[in-house]
Parts: structure tokens; C-alpha cells; sequence
């Protein structure tokens, strides 16, 4: 179907772009790769007046890293980009796991990671590992920028924390500690390919004698935002990794969640897929960050 | 509504034209340009039929905005083998070796998603020269085909590889 009628906006600066967003405030619509966006319209989901692009706005696809302040993922970056990026192959693995398993190869080649996070939706692929590594959205309103950390970005489906004169910048993943490892688990009918039923990210810390030192989960498409797994995360904080503290942690995850039934699962699928993807993803993760500890031992 | 006057770089002709902001890149190609190798099915990203490439990237013309199309390189079907638009020369009509090898390999039926799959098996060629089969079932994962149970589609973007970057 057409798409609604609107007026297009074309920024190219961010001042210009957040005052444009203040100036049409209730009547303007963001679009980044417009994967989501322009579906909505297309369903006439959202009948903006008038319809911004971020792409004229430069230097927001950059992806860059320092030992210091770690990753720094720019909101135009692509979900194609991100997938295949070396530095983010090297330095957070799973990110680009995440954003290998969004959609297909088309909508990776438009779509960007941000838009993923801002369209807020509790099922997106590349919430759960962002969340796990305490991610951080970098906010701009043109004259200031904040820092929102991630587990307070997300307020609802389709909500997020972002004021309406605001624009997301920048995604910043802090460096992993020593001995981390970061998983990343999805389950889906049709494949990756599909929308994810149940996914999960997990990072883990081990002590030097292989116990949890830290550990955050996070389990999307089970409540309306990506939810933290916190009984599980409290079970396992202190104990040593074991097939049986993982998979009480997964259990203690399921008892977390609360989805509903939809096309894509019941809830009891959905509660029982917790429960393995959970395990699963802490049992890669500790096996990382395991494989750190051996290294850092060694040299 | 006003419309704007763009000029998109088609299969390598720069072409001005007047669209409305709202028209999706497929809708310029298909009914302003009369370029109809680019389907339309789903027209919301899922089946891949509206392939085509941007900057050498594939993408969903249905998803895509034509005015933001401007200033990019776009190749659509019609464009994969110049010498075809020439219809009236069939003798020295020349094809893609991925057209032709859907051709040799029987992995045309009906022909609607044919045109997607091509323009998908060109940008996983162009980046994964000698794919392997789950390489190539992921790279045709965008498209969707309802008649030949892609498995001669497989065998074709094989053949083709095959033929552009021989392994032996
Ligand atoms: C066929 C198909 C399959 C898909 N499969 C998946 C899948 O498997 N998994 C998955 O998670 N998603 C999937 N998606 C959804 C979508 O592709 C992703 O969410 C994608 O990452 C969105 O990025 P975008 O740049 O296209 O966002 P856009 O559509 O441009 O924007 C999405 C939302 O975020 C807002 N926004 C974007 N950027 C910013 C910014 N910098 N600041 C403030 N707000 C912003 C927009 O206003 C909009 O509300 C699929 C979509 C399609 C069409
Ligand atoms: S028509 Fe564009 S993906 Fe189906
Ligand atoms: S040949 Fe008919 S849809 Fe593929």
C-alpha cells in the first residue's frame, strides 16, 4: 500500500534536526533506516505531519573503540555494519552475533542497530546483549547531551525514555572487566530470520577461583520491555558455575518472566524456553570468560 | 502536495524526475519508470520480490524512499545485464551468468520472485565469491519463493559462483 502523505525533513545537523523536533512536536516522525518506520506508515500505524531522516546528519555511523571508554556504536551505524565490523568482532562478539540474527539480509543492509533499540520493541535482537554488557544511549537535544543507561531506557512496547526534542546519538558499551564472557541466545519459529519468541543475553564474571562475581541477564519478548533476570542473577552471584547452578538459574528466570500467549508462542513455551535459553547463554558465557581467566593466568 | 524534482542514477543513467516524498523507490521504478523487473509483493520488507541494489547493497525498494535513493547508485534488474534491454535483439542478447544459470538449472517457475532472488544472489556473490550451501540458503534468506522449493535456486547461485570464480 502507499504510504500516507507527508512533509520530509532533512536535517543536516543535529541542532538543526532536535529544534525540527521541537518546532513539529506531535506531528513529526524519526526514521533512521526506516525498517520499522516505514512499515508503520505503510499500515498507517502513525500518521505523522511531517517524516525526518537522520541519514543527512554526519559522522553518526561511526564505530569506534578505546581501551578507556570502550565501544562507541553511532546511531546511523548499520545492523550490517555492526554484524561485520572488526573491531566489533573483536571486542564484543555477541553485539554483532545480535545483529547477525536481526531480519534478513536486506533489512540489515537498511536498518540500524539504534533503530532497533529505539523502536523499544520487548522481542528486538540486539537488546539482550546490550543490556547484559550495561550499556549506555547517548541522548542529544541538539544543545546538551545525557547518558541514559539502558536500564532505564526502556518504559514500555514502542516507549522509551528519550524526551520528544531528543535524538539518540550514540550507543556506548563499556569494556569488558577481566574474565567476562557475553552470550547471546535466540529462539524463533522461522529461524533468525524470523522475529525472536524467546531471546536472551547474559554476561558473567568469574573470580579467580571460577565463582560468579557479577552476572547480568537480560530476557526479551517475555514482558512488555526486556526484563532483567534478577532472582537468577542474585542465585548465581558467589557461586561457583556448575551444570546445577545454571540450571537452577534458568529456572529461577523463568519464575521472572511474564509473557503472554501470541502467534509466535504460548506463554508456557515461552516460560520453558526461558528457562533453556537462559541456561544455555550463562553456560556460554562462563565458558568465555573462563577461557579469560586460563589467558590472564598464563601471561 | 508539492513534488520534488530528483535525479536518481538508475543502471547508469542519471534520470530527473518529480516524486512526492512519500513514494517508496519501488513505486518510482515500477509505475513512474515503467522499470516493472522489480516486483512488488509484501511491500512491507518480508518477501524480498522488490530487491534491489544501493551502493551495490541490497536492499527492500519497498522500504526505501525514493527521494533518499538520490545520490546513491541503483541497479535493478534491467540492469544486471545492459545488452537485454534490448529486446528486439534476442540473438545477441546477453545475460548475467546468474540469469543464466537460473535459466540452466530449471529454478524459474512462475518468475515473481525471480527477479529478488537474482539481485540477492548477486550481492552474496559479490561479497562470498565461493559460497557454500548454508552460505548460500542464508544469503537467499530475504526471499521468498512460493513455487520451486528453492532448492534449484540453490543450484543456480552454485552454478553461478562456480562459473564467475571457478574453484578448480
Ligand atoms: C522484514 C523485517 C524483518 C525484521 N526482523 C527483525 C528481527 O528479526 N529482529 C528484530 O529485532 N527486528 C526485526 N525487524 C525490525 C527492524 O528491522 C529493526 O528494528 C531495525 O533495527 C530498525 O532500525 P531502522 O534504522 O530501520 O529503524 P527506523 O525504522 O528508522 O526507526 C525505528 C524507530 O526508532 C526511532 N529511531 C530510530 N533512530 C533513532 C534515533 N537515532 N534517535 C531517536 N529515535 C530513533 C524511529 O523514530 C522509530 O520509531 C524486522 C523488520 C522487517 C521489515
Ligand atoms: S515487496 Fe518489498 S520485501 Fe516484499
Ligand atoms: S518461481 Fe514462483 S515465486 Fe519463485
Amino acid at each position: 500500500m502507499s504510504l500516507p502523505q507527508f512533509t520530509f525533513l532533512a536535517p543536516t545537523s543535529l541542532s538543526e534536526a532536535c529544534a525540527l523536533l521541537e518546532k513539529h512536536q506531535g506531528k513529526i516522525k524519526i526514521k533512521a533506516g526506516g525498517t520499522d518506520m516505514i512499515v508503520r506508515l505503510s499500515h498507517r500505524a502513525v500518521k505523522p505531519d511531517f517524516l525526518m531522516t537522520l541519514k543527512k546528519i554526519p559522522d553518526l555511523n561511526e564505530i569506534s573503540y578505546t581501551p578507556d571508554k570502550g565501544l562507541k556504536i553511532g546511531a546511523l551505524a548499520l545492523l550490517r555494519e555492526v554484524e561485520i565490523s572488526p573491531l566489533i568482532l573483536e571486542q564484543a562478539p555477541m553485539l554483532a552475533r545480535a545483529a547477525h540474527a536481526t531480519a534478513t539480509v536486506q533489512i540489515r543492509n537498511m536498518g540500524t542497530v539504534m533503530g532497533n533499540v529505539c523502536n523499544a520493541s520487548p522481542s528486538a535482537d540486539n537488546i539482550p546483549s546490550l543490556v547484559a554488557m550495561n550499556a549506555i544511549i547517548v541522548a542529544s537535544s541538539g544543545k546538551k547531551e545525557r547518558e541514559i543507561p539502558i536500564d532505564e531506557f526502556f518504559l514500555g512496547p514502542g516507549r522509551s525514555a528519550l524526551q520528544a526534542n531528543e535524538i539518540a546519538v550514540a550507543i556506548k558499551v563499556p569494556k569488558l572487566a577481566a574474565n567476562s564472557g557475553v552470550s547471546y541466545q535466540k529462539i524463533s519459529a522461522r529461524s533468525k530470520v524470523d522475529i525472536a519468541a524467546v531471546n536472551i543475553g547474559a554476561l558473567i564474571t568469574l573470580n579467580e577461583e571460577g565463582k560468579c562475581k557479577a552476572v547480568r541477564i537480560s530476557m526479551g519478548a517475555v514482558g512488555p520491555t526486556p526484563l532483567r533476570a534478577s532472582l537468577a542473577e542474585e542465585f548465581l552471584l558467589n557461586k561457583k558455575i556448575t551444570d546445577e547452578t545454571l540450571a537452577e538459574a534458568g529456572r529461577l528466570a523463568a519464575e521472572d518472566a511474564s509473557p503472554i500467549s501470541d502467534v509466535r508462542a504460548s506463554r508456557e513455551y515461552r516460560k520453558l524456553m526461558v528457562e533453556v535459553m537462559t541456561t544455555r547463554a550463562l553456560k556460554e558465557a562462563a565458558g568465555f570468560a573462563s577461557q579469560r581467566v586460563v589467558k590472564c593466568k598464563s601471561s | 502536495m508539492k513534488k520534488e524534482l530528483i535525479t536518481l542514477n538508475i543502471n547508469g543513467d542519471d534520470i530527473e524526475i518529480a516524486v512526492h516524498p512519500w513514494r517508496t523507490l519501488n513505486e518510482v521504478l515500477r509505475d513512474q519508470l515503467h522499470l516493472t523487473g522489480t516486483k512488488l509483493g509484501c511491500g512491507t520488507g518480508d518477501c524480498g520480490a522488490c530487491t534491489v541494489l544501493l551502493d551495490d547493497q541490497s536492499v527492500s525498494s519497498c522500504l526505501t524512499l525514493a527521494i533518499e535513493a538520490e545520490g546513491h547508485k541503483i541497479t535493478t534488474i534491467e540492469g544486471l545485464a545492459p545488452e537485454a534491454a534490448t529486446e528486439n535483439d534476442l540473438e545477441n542478447l546477453t545475460l548475467d551468468p546468474i540469469q543464466e544459470s537460473f535459466i540452466a538449472k530449471g529454478a524459474i517457475q512462475c518468475g515473481f520472485c525471480t527477479p529478488g532472488m537474482i539481485m540477492s544472489g548477486k550481492f552474496l556473490l559479490d561479497h562470498t565469491p565461493n559460497p557454500n550451501e548454508a552460505e548460500i540458503r542464508a544469503g537467499l534468506s530475504g526471499n521468498l519463493c512460493r513455487c520451486t522449493g528453492y532448492n534449484k535456486i540453490v543450484d543456480a547461485i552454485a552454478d553461478a559462483a562456480e562459473k564467475i570464480s571457478p574453484t578448480k
